[in-house]
């Protein structure tokens, strides 16, 4: 185990990089990928990489990045892929395609606002372009975190029971251009953690045919599969935070992170780094006899309910921090977690950061002071940060 | 003309134990990609091969699910990415040192239009694909609309008085990527066909095969002379059948007769012309630039003495 000072884009690409030469003994390691700021150096390092019976494709598009994916995860191999905003928008075609196919690629999005007009900040708008697509989500609130998704998220889409692609997402330059100390483990303990790459549907000698024509009784029956496999994923995840800590030594992050949210009367909850932000709001106000805490969804598909209902059961006061907008509704989060709060609990949604503004401390004591308040919720609102 | 008569769909013991296009598809009768995967059969041999069709009318010939009426493992892709994902195939492939062939089967539609940026990044890249594309000259899945391989005067959907714009060079595209090999298919000269299927199959690289495909629904002609159909266009000098080599060395494999009676059979046997009433005059002037050009880049400035009609 070394300590590297890193970015999370590296980090990332790390990852990718032990995932890929730990697939050497099988079918090997090809990706497809393509330059957007700010993912750029996730691609850059991994094209510096030597791969053991690995090829990373300089392709022409992000269309292209994940048709390589799909194409090599077809065959058996291991794959990845990194991209952000327009590019993921680009691309999403064939991340339909990819989930459909029920193929477990890994990709790292560093999230970006989507333009026009252009903005090259954090806004979780473009990974949430994938919520309904059949992706495995993650957020991320550090880079250790990042490295550690990225891993994992290999173990979990290639595990017989989930199979299909998943997605680690890192708030665009807050933390894809920011150093820190990440523990890297050496080649063999990843060996030890990630099986080898299997698809079993995957073009062998047999003669079959992946995505054609189905009647509607067909697809509907494919279709409840990866629903109820996405289900799934959430034992399995377990299981997989407990090989971890057993082959490294230390436990990768829940699927919701809570911070003293057990006996806190008003929760703040929030996707990314500005859980991080979140936290030490929390150690601020405790120290001042409030009693809030703190919940970062880390894993938003599959959408971990029950975890939530058992942290929001006698909270009376949540705000939800989204840095999104569903233009027309609200914040994404607000609006998928809100039913699962007790009767009569506000859960106000709080638009915060959205296009890259910067969430600091005061921003979210200010917004707490707004939901002490309130009377009642009222429709979700944008907050400006800048 | 190499063009023995039973040189065409009857089983041999050299041909691919079982057919890659399996009977009872539901392809329209006189459909050129039906000759084509036969012609494949033939050619392939009993040769590992993986087979990558973006959306088009060999998706739709495929069946549906869980039956398939192609008999090698194959892949549907989204519209554009038959190139990238045959990409992904032939890599893992190459990485695990298999003797795969990775076939790319395109429309004209998935090859000319929304396919070209990764039709033309995968040739760049020069990856191990053969990369075929049979070009009925419209949409022909979604019930025939003008795409850039639509010839001048063809009537479709969305061109009803006849499309006004010229047929994309395709070959001319292809050959400027410098790949090992780029060759037009003429499915009425069956030797020539095979012989170019054979020597694709087994080029190392990126290699591109262009192929007039008859589509009788979209044409508006009879299944049965779709053969005759494509032997009046290469007669016509409509469609040139050569190979060109590295992008540079170009070998024109059938000298046409350039005669009016092909092109004029070719016009009137098909109703998608009869609207625009497109003329010999019309046409004559585009097909003599291509083959100035053609014939400047092979190097043979005077067309060989050699009559179709003999061989």
């Amino acid at each position: 185990m070394s300590v590297e000072l890193i970015s999370a884009n590296h980090a990332a690409a790390l990852a990718a990089t032990l995932a890929g030469r730990a697939n050497r003994t099988a079918r090997g390691f090809c990706s497809g990928v393509y330059p957007i700021t700010p993912t750029t150096e996730c691609m850059e390092y991994l094209c510096g990489q030597e791969i053991e019976k690995g090829k990373v494709v300089r392709v022409d598009s992000e269309h292209s990045a994940m048709g390589v994916c799909i194409g090599a995860s077809s065959a058996g191999a291991r794959s990845f892929t990194a991209t952000s905003s327009n590019g993921l928008a680009y691309m999403l075609e064939n991340c339909v395609a990819a989930a459909s196919y029920r193929l477990p690629i890994v990709m790292a999005v560093s999230n970006r606002t989507l333009g026009p007009p252009w903005n090259i900040w954090a806004d979780h708008g473009d990974s949430l372009l994938l919520r309904d697509l059949g992706w495995l989500q993650f957020y991320c609130a550090d880079n250790q975190e990042v490295f550690d998704t990225v891993l994992c998220a290999f173990k979990l889409a290639e595990d017989p029971r989930v199979l299909m692609p998943a997605v680690s997402c890192m708030d665009g330059f807050i933390l894809s251009h920011t150093m820190a100390q990440v523990e890297i483990p050496e080649q063999k303990l990843v060996d030890h953690f990630l099986p080898t790459t299997k698809v079993p549907h995957r073009l062998n000698q047999s003669a079959h045919t992946l995505g054609q024509l189905e009647i509607p009784q067909q697809a509907v029956a494919h279709r409840t599969q990866h629903h109820q496999a996405m289900s799934a994923a959430l034992p399995v995840y377990t299981e997989i935070q407990d090989s971890f800590e057993e082959i490294f030594g230390r436990r990768v992050a829940d699927p919701v992170v809570a911070y003293h949210a057990d006996d806190a009367d008003t929760l703040i909850v929030s996707m990314g780094t500005i859980g991080a932000t979140a936290e030490r709001v929390v150690d601020q106000l405790r120290e001042q006899g409030q009693r809030v805490g703190s919940i970062r969804v880390r894993m938003f598909r599959p959408m971990p309910e029950n975890d939530l209902r058992k942290y929001f059961a006698g909270t009376k006061r949540i705000a939800v921090l989204d840095r999104n907008i569903s233009l027309g509704f609200g914040g994404v989060l607000w609006g998928e977690i809100r039913g699962f709060a007790d009767p009569g609990a506000i859960v106000q949604g709080y638009m915060v950061g959205v296009a890259g503004g910067d969430v600091r401390r005061e921003h979210i004591i200010n917004l707490l002071t707004d939901l002490q308040q309130c009377q009642t919720e009222t429709v979700p609102k944008i907050v400006e940060v800048a | 003309m190499n063009e023995p008569a039973l040189h065409g769909m009857a089983q041999t013991r050299k041909d691919r134990s079982a057919p890659v296009l399996r009977p009872g598809n539901t392809n329209c009768g006189g459909c050129g990609m039906s000759n084509l995967l036969q012609m494949l059969s033939r050619a392939a041999e009993n040769n590992d091969i993986k087979i990558v069709i973006p959306a088009c009318c060999a998706a739709i010939t495929t069946g549906m699910f869980p039956e398939s009426s192609i008999s090698v493992p194959t892949i549907l892709t989204t519209f554009a990415a038959g190139a990238s994902v045959a990409t992904g195939v032939a890599s893992v492939a190459q990485l695990n040192n298999e003797e795969t062939r990775v076939i790319c089967l395109a429309g004209d539609g998935g090859t000319y239009d929304i396919g070209m940026g990764t039709l033309s990044a995968a040739a760049e890249r020069n990856e191990d694909i053969l990369y075929i594309c049979y070009d009925n000259e419209i949409y022909g899945n979604t019930g025939g609309q003008r795409s850039s391989a639509t010839p001048t005067g063809a009537s479709t959907t969305t061109t009803l008085g006849g499309k006004s714009e010229v047929k994309k060079d395709i070959m001319g595209i292809m050959a400027a990527h410098h790949i090992p090999y780029a060759a037009s298919i003429s499915l009425a000269h069956a030797d020539d066909t095979l012989r170019k299927l054979r020597f694709a199959l087994n080029v190392k690289g990126f290699r591109f095969l262009h192929v007039l495909s008859p589509c009788p629904t979209g044409w508006k002609s009879e299944p049965a002379v779709s053969i005759e159909l494509v032997r009046l266009a290469v007669r016509s000098g409509l469609f040139p059948v050569f190979e060109v080599f590295d992008g540079d060395h170009y070998t024109i494999n059938i000298e046409p007769d350039f005669s009016s009676e092909a092109l004029l059979m070719y016009l009137s046997l098909q109703r998608r012309f009869r609207k625009s009433g497109v003329t010999e005059e019309a046409i004559r002037p585009n097909i003599e630039r291509y083959w100035h050009q053609l014939r400047a880049m092979s190097g043979r400035i005077m067309p060989a003495i050699r009559d179709i009609k003999t061989g």
